[in-house]
């Protein structure tokens, strides 16, 4: 059984639909990457995951139905959405932002070995805990959105665009820790990505999305070798 | 000296209003025109409590219970329907809560005025030469009290810390699995209790009647522009300064004596307004297009 | 010169239709019918001159009520003149220009242009604020005005208040008093309402829509924000001022209590309720003020246990209004007559 399963989502903005008919999996301890253009409705998918946007079709998560459930009962089994734009809590602090994450799934004193395991990702995160997160650079704010999200021991770990706006040398570590979770700690990633070289390199498959419907899927290696692909996202 | 310390007494009051305020804008995005009438409202049930014969205290308790239902009920059944409506339809709405609650009052407990018991002794203190009566202090002790316990509340708890987090980013915090809803109708829920208090502690020196909380209302919006529309301390120090500045102006310049004590106040306002329209705390809120 | 759209005829026919109404209908009332009606009026256009800075420019205010307030102060003390004034026993300052005395309908205009300035010169510093700010310093204006009045009694008489000699029929015209204050007032609201619609009709209606719709978009195709704020604020003082004239007029009594905040609390409410941003919505809020009597007859909201009933309505039905019609009883009507006159309306 996949852990995550998408049956011909559809998904609208108002009277703009964005999603039509999208059909994905996603199996326990596999990294996924959602490439494609801008506007093909790669946020809405994880929007339509987290039931930030009204949607139909199916969508089971380990088995269960999320359709009818709202994000914070969505947050609540196990989905962590690093959200586009990160969503830090930029007027608390790094230590408070940590806490944010561990709101639901995470008891009072599991939050100490929670935050252990997080600061052996981040180490600066440690020392600087009392910072105002609005005060840290777009990179830490990246990664203290992803800590956040980390701090809950998640099931599923959803990520939109982390490369936005970042130095290239940081999105590199940032998916360097992405493959490290997934090698040590068996955690499954969905992860949206622009920068198709750097999702494919990280993702074991991928699907590529075109005006809200899914227009190619496969292995990783099998997109790399896909002529249109390569020429549309990869660049050669 | 004196008028100072008469000051802070009944800038606490204010202090505690334009909290409820802030609390309610920063959450919200409503500037309530309701709350000085809903504190009223309160006040008037904690009277009737007492004239069935609870004393002081338990009344004062059981007050705060309802205010605080009350002011979730508020924000459940009328402020949601409206919350993505336009600033207009949100703020008429507070506005129309304003007009019934203050007929509701007058039609269910008259117009007439009614003495509201103070709990504090009549006595007066001399400290360091000045004369301060226990009125003063008491008013001060519970309205500055219950600013600490609340400030505890949200640099203490989780779930003040979630009430922040949602204020600042609602989205985010559900992601987080916070019932966003909830919070929000806890952040009126609080902000009635601070209103409730606020009345009751201002009940004793004006008796109590439906149009009771106006002056003190529009002192409490003073405060909290002045502080910043968006920062509880700001609101705190807007309303003590308030206070007793108002109470200087009325002693000291004799041109404007009595009457014009609020206007003069208002107009203080307008020209820090001018100069800082972020008020003395606040920062600017960026509207996202 | 294009042709006027069928719709406009429409208005125009339906605009005749009203005014006709309104001139026969002195046949038809007594007395006391009569003055309602004269009062609907009045806040005809009190309404009409909000509705220009709330409705069409999106500037919320909860200070019309001060403007109404100087406007008949200004009325009331010109009416009287230097000598009424010291007939009730007041002392004006002698560098005033108050005169002898005035007819009241002359002090009509002037009472407009002088409310007029008040909001020019307060939409200035009201320029720095917006949304919650600007209505908040509005209701500081309208708070403080009873206050202010209050401390100049030399000319405001005070918490007294002044009272005018009783209004008459002048030029000598062969109408009773009511009938004449009735077209009195309804005269001054029909121009006043042809000068607001051929004006929000035009280029500045434009660009005052424009400026509430997006300050940003608007500034940058050329609108001021600066010019045509301060002036949306003036000219709805202006036309404030004239139905406080008014008002003094047909009370023939001024005082400060008269114009208390819940006022220009109650003048934002109906303009709501009878629809923003409609010329339509402003005359049924005039109609919901005066026969909703929570202010008209009571000024202050608090007065006796049974007529608090009204006041509880109003309130309720305002906040439902939100809910279920938020742009107002105008709005209501347009979506009926859409049903009547398919096509006509978009």
């Amino acid at each position: 059984m996949p852990l995550l399963e998408l049956e011909g989502v559809e998904a609208r903005y108002g009277a703009i639909r964005a999603l039509h008919g999208v059909s994905l999996t996603l199996e326990e301890g596999e990294v996924v990457a959602i490439l494609g253009a801008n506007g093909a409705g790669k946020t809405t998918t994880l929007r339509a995951v987290s039931g930030l946007v009204r949607r139909r079709g199916e969508i089971r998560f380990a088995g269960r139905s999320l359709l009818r459930d709202a994000p914070e009962a969505i947050a609540r089994r196990g989905i962590a959405h690093v959200p586009e734009g990160r969503g830090i809590f930029d007027e608390l602090t790094v230590w408070e932002n940590l806490r944010m994450g561990a709101y639901v799934r995470i008891s009072r004193r599991e939050l100490k070995s929670e935050a252990e395991r997080v600061f052996g990702y981040f180490a600066w995160m440690r020392e600087r805990s009392g910072q105002q997160a609005g005060t840290l650079s777009g990179g830490e704010q990246q990664m203290l959105s992803l800590a956040r999200a980390l701090v809950s021991r998640p099931r599923l770990l959803m990520l939109d665009e982390p490369s936005l706006g970042l130095a290239p040398t940081v999105t590199q570590e940032l998916f360097r820790v992405v493959k490290q979770l997934n090698a040590e700690e068996k955690l499954s990633v969905l992860v949206v990505e622009q920068n198709a070289e750097i999702a494919l390199e990280a993702a074991n498959r991928a699907y590529v999305l075109e005006v809200g419907r899914v227009a190619v899927e496969g292995s990783s290696d099998e997109l790399r070798r896909h002529e249109g692909v390569r020429k549309s996202y990869l660049g050669y | 000296m004196q008028q100072v310390v008469s000051g802070l007494a009944s800038g606490a009051i204010y202090a505690s209003l334009a909290l409820a305020l802030v609390l309610i804008f920063r959450s919200t995005h409503v500037v309530n025109f309701a709350q000085g009438e809903m504190a009223m409202f309160t006040t008037y049930i904690a009277w009737e409590l007492m004239h069935r014969g609870m004393s002081y205290w338990p009344a004062f308790a059981l007050t705060l219970v309802i205010a605080f239902a009350g002011g979730v009920a508020v924000e459940r059944v009328l402020i949601r329907p409206v919350e993505q409506a336009s600033p207009i339809a949100i703020v008429i709405v507070t506005i129309g809560l304003l007009i019934a609650i203050n007929g509701l009052a007058g039609w269910i407990w008259g117009a007439d005025v009614k003495a509201f018991p103070s709990p504090f002794p009549n006595k007066a203190y001399d400290v360091a030469g000045v004369a301060v009566s226990s009125e003063d202090i008491g008013v001060f002790a519970v309205c500055v009290g219950t600013v600490v316990l609340l400030w505890a509340f949200f640099n203490f708890t989780t779930l003040g810390l979630a009430m922040r987090a949602v204020a600042i980013n609602p989205v985010a915090s559900r992601l987080m699995g916070v019932r966003v809803g909830w919070m929000l109708a806890l952040g009126w829920g609080l902000a009635a209790v601070l209103g409730a208090i606020a009345g009751m502690m201002t009940a004793p020196s004006v008796f109590l009647d439906p149009t009771m909380m106006l002056t003190v209302l529009i002192y409490a919006f003073a405060a909290a522009v002045l502080g910043g529309i968006n920062s509880p301390v700001g609101a705190v120090v807007g309303g003590l300064l308030l206070g007793v500045i108002v109470n200087l102006l009325g002693r000291y310049v004799d041109i404007l004596g009595s009457e014009l004590r609020l206007p003069s106040a208002l107009f203080v306002l307008l020209v820090v307004l001018l100069i800082r329209p972020q008020g003395l705390f606040g920062h600017v809120v960026v509207r996202r297009v | 010169m294009r042709t006027p759209a069928p719709f406009t005829v429409v208005k125009l026919l339906l605009v005749g239709a009203v005014a006709a109404l309104v001139a026969i209908l002195p046949r038809f009332l007594g007395e006391f019918r009569l003055s309602q009606f004269t009062y609907v009026a009045i806040y005809f256009i009190a309404l009409l001159g909000l509705n220009i800075l709330s409705g069409y420019n999106g500037q919320i205010s909860l200070g019309h009520g001060a403007f109404v307030a100087v406007g008949a102060y200004t009325t009331a003390i010109l009416s009287l003149g230097r000598p009424g004034l010291e007939a009730l026993t007041l002392a004006p300052p002698d560098w005033l220009p108050l005169g002898d005395g005035m007819r009241s309908v002359l002090t009509i205009p002037i009472a407009g242009l002088v409310a007029g300035l008040a909001g020019y010169l307060f939409g200035f510093p009201a320029l720095r604020l917006a949304g919650v700010s600007l209505a908040l310093a509005t209701f500081a204006v309208a708070v403080s005005l009873p206050s202010v009045a209050k401390r100049f009694e030399d000319v405001t008489g005070g918490g007294g208040g002044l009272i005018l000699s009783l209004p008459i029929t002048p030029f000598g015209l062969d109408v009773s008093t009511p009938h004449w204050l009735y077209y009195e007032a309804w005269v001054t609201a029909a121009v006043l309402f042809a000068a607001a619609w051929l004006l929000l009709r035009g280029r500045a209606g434009r660009a005052l829509r424009a400026l509430r719709d997006g300050e940003v978009a608007a500034a940058s195709s050329g609108v001021s924000p600066a010019a045509y704020k301060t002036f949306a604020f003036g000219l709805s003082s202006a036309y404030a001022g004239v139905a406080g004239a008014l008002l003094a007029i047909n009370v023939s009594y001024v005082n400060p209590d008269a114009f208390p905040v819940t006022l220009s609390i109650l003048f934002l409410a109906s303009v709501v309720l009878g629809g923003l941003s409609s010329l339509t919505g402003a005359l049924l809020g005039a109609f919901v003020m005066e026969f909703l009597p929570i202010y008209a007859q009571n000024p202050p909201l608090v007065s006796e246990l049974s007529k608090q009933a009204p006041a509880v309505t109003f309130g309720i039905i305002l906040v439902v209004m939100m809910f279920f019609a938020p742009s107002g009883l105008a709005g209501l009507l347009r979506r009926f007559g859409g049903l009547l006159l398919p096509g006509s309306n978009r």
